[in-house]
């Protein structure tokens, strides 16, 4: 969409914003809960297959709280459940970074390391949220999410520094994926009214915090940060998803869509 | 559960210490690792014990089919929890086998080249929602049954393990009724699911029991040993006198024209599982055994680089480490 188009749509109320808030959290921690619940059964070694099991769960329990939010917010009778399994690709505002694939257990475990990073910061940041349900939803989930950040962290390290080939497959991850992390830092309308109402900080103003997290764990994983900051972006505002997160929703949805109505 | 046709080892030790051994298990003690015990004791047990953990790791792999699909979040979040106990349960499994001198390593090694086996019940698909609940509802229902009793087995670290273990297996089992009640509740469609769960999973459910007494023929030293604590025909009875009463509170049909009350013995005449069928499954026949060997083995292989970086960096951590010393 260019600009101008963009200017043309009528301002958002601030319940929309606020909503749209609230489905950009809970749809990252959705998409990335259900990536990371693929592994199911396949981890490379036991404990992983436990780790991965467990933030899987974190995210889905997370996304339970904030989805039923921001249906409680929106005010049209949905449910969390409605709004997770009932909505087209064109409505999820996750970011681009967690509905990309898997690929190997580097891949994953750069794409979560780079989204907790940023995920712990915004946390903290909304612990002081000017919404107490926003602020009593970061509490508790930001213990859970240090946690993630701690362990992704360790892997990405110790991968880093392991073995030629484990170095050069966590380089390879960190170039791929290192394009969708400028998402996480830009800011739209919607994050200027939640600025406003002192409700979530300004996207851009986390930049810097990150930056420090992330080049400290990866010099220490002696992997080197690609120097181009382009950013692939529309997934947070919707306007342009990958391929990847149709595919997604094709399985995730698939039962409540072949059997609407049914009570699970 | 899931410690299926295991083979009891025969023994060549000290008659005199043998039977010292014997006495401790019949005064009810708890053989430790340190302690002195009988070969074919220990190899009974690692088989026994690898093969119950070796069934929860493979036994991720039906629940995983359905986790991406599950169909709301509560629900998703229930069975990640689940698939989540059951990896533990594998690793504290793997642990009680480990104090009998295997290693993790090995026993696994064993499972990917079919040495070892799993429980015959991981063989069978799951084709439905419904299936994640028949598979709390049966198979866990199965393997508790199973299970409990273990908890006074002998040796004590497995003793210990399913103590745990049956916690754990008590709430899936709850949660897996839960699941196939909602649906049997629900839309036609539900209940066919349901109905078509039940018709599948029935009879390799009573499968895990193994095979019949009268062709169970290394029962007796397991049972002396105390490793086995109740024959296959009396568990197998056990779990259809309890599930048969659910399943008519379900409204669901179980596929045995023949079962009915029998008001003599106290307990539901039923029709075996074909025993046939159940042999070839445990041959490598099964409708899934290829599928679920080769999805491990390439959990294993594509691991293979993960593992050893970590193992990598360990070493080089330790090394700077004192280097700085």
């Amino acid at each position: 969409m260019t600009a101008a188009a963009a200017k043309a749509q009528p301002a958002l109320t601030q319940q929309e914003a606020f909503v749209q808030f609230l489905l950009r959290m809970g749809d990252n921690t959705l998409i990335l809960g259900h990536r990371v619940s693929e592994w199911c059964g396949h981890a490379p070694v036991l404990e992983e297959d436990i780790a991965l099991a467990n933030i899987a769960l974190d995210l889905i329990g997370q996304t339970q709280i904030w989805l039923g939010l921001a249906a409680d917010v929106q005010g049209e009778g949905k449910s969390a459940d409605d709004l997770a399994f009932l909505r087209d690709a064109w409505d999820f505002r996750n970011l681009l970074l967690v509905e990309m694939p898997n690929g190997d257990f580097g891949q994953t475990l750069m794409r979560q390391f780079l989204f907790d990073a940023w995920h712990g910061l915004m946390l903290e940041q909304l612990k002081s949220s000017s919404d107490e349900r926003v602020a009593a939803i970061a509490e508790k989930a930001s213990k859970e999410v240090a946690y993630h950040f701690e362990r992704s962290a360790e892997t990405v390290i110790s991968l880093g520094d392991g073995t030629e080939e484990s170095h050069n497959r966590m380089q390879a991850a960190l170039d791929y994926l290192w394009p969708y992390v400028g998402e996480m830092f830009l800011s739209d309308e919607i994050d200027a009214a939640m600025e406003q109402a002192g409700i979530a900080p300004d996207p851009t103003t986390l930049r810097d915090a990150y930056d420090t997290r992330v080049s400290d764990v990866l010099a220490e994983a002696t992997l080197t940060i690609p120097e181009s900051r382009f950013a692939q972006k529309g997934g947070r505002t919707g306007q342009m998803h990958t391929e990847h997160l149709g595919h997604l929703l094709t399985q995730m949805q698939w039962l409540q869509r072949a059997y609407p109505g049914a009570k699970w | 559960m899931y410690a299926q046709m295991i083979k009891s080892e025969a023994t060549q030790d000290d008659p005199e210490k043998l039977a010292a051994f014997q006495a401790r298990i019949d005064a009810g003690e708890k053989i430790e690792p340190k302690d002195w015990m009988p070969e074919g004791y220990r190899k009974t047990l690692i088989r026994q014990i690898g093969q119950h953990a070796h069934s929860e790791i493979v036994g991720q792999l039906p629940e995983g089919n359905w986790i991406t699909r599950a169909p709301t979040l509560e629900r998703k979040a229930i069975l990640l929890a689940k698939v989540q106990d059951e990896a533990g349960h594998g690793l504290y499994l793997y642990c009680a086998a480990e104090t009998l001198g295997i290693s993790r390593d090995e026993m696994t090694e064993m499972l990917l080249d079919g040495r070892m086996k799993y429980s015959s019940i991981f063989n069978y698909p799951t084709l439905n929602w419904a299936d994640i609940g028949a598979v709390g509802w049966l198979v866990d229902g199965a393997a508790i049954m199973n299970q409990v009793p273990l908890q006074r087995t002998s040796y004590g670290p497995y003793s210990r393990a399913m103590i745990r273990v049956c916690k754990e297996e008590s709430f899936h089992q709850r949660q897996g009724y839960d699941v196939i009640r909602r649906m049997a509740e629900g839309t036609p469609e539900q209940k066919k699911m349901a109905q078509d769960a039940l018709n599948r999973l029935w009879y390799p459910s009573l499968m895990m029991f193994g095979p019949s007494d009268k062709d169970s023929v290394h029962s007796a030293q397991s049972m002396k040993w105390k490793i086995k604590m109740n024959t296959n025909d009396e568990l197998r009875q056990k779990f259809v006198d309890q599930t048969v009463p659910q399943a008519e509170y379900l409204g669901l049909t179980i596929p045995d024209p023949d079962l009915k009350w029998n008001e003599e013995r106290g307990h539901y005449d039923f029709t075996d599982p074909d025993w046939n069928e159940f042999f070839d499954v445990i041959k490598g026949n099964g409708p899934c055994n290829a599928d679920r060997l080769a999805a491990r083995n390439k959990a294993w292989k594509d691991g293979q680089w993960v593992r050893d970086g970590m193992l990598a960096h360990a070493r080089k951590k330790a090394a700077r480490k004192h280097a700085a010393e």
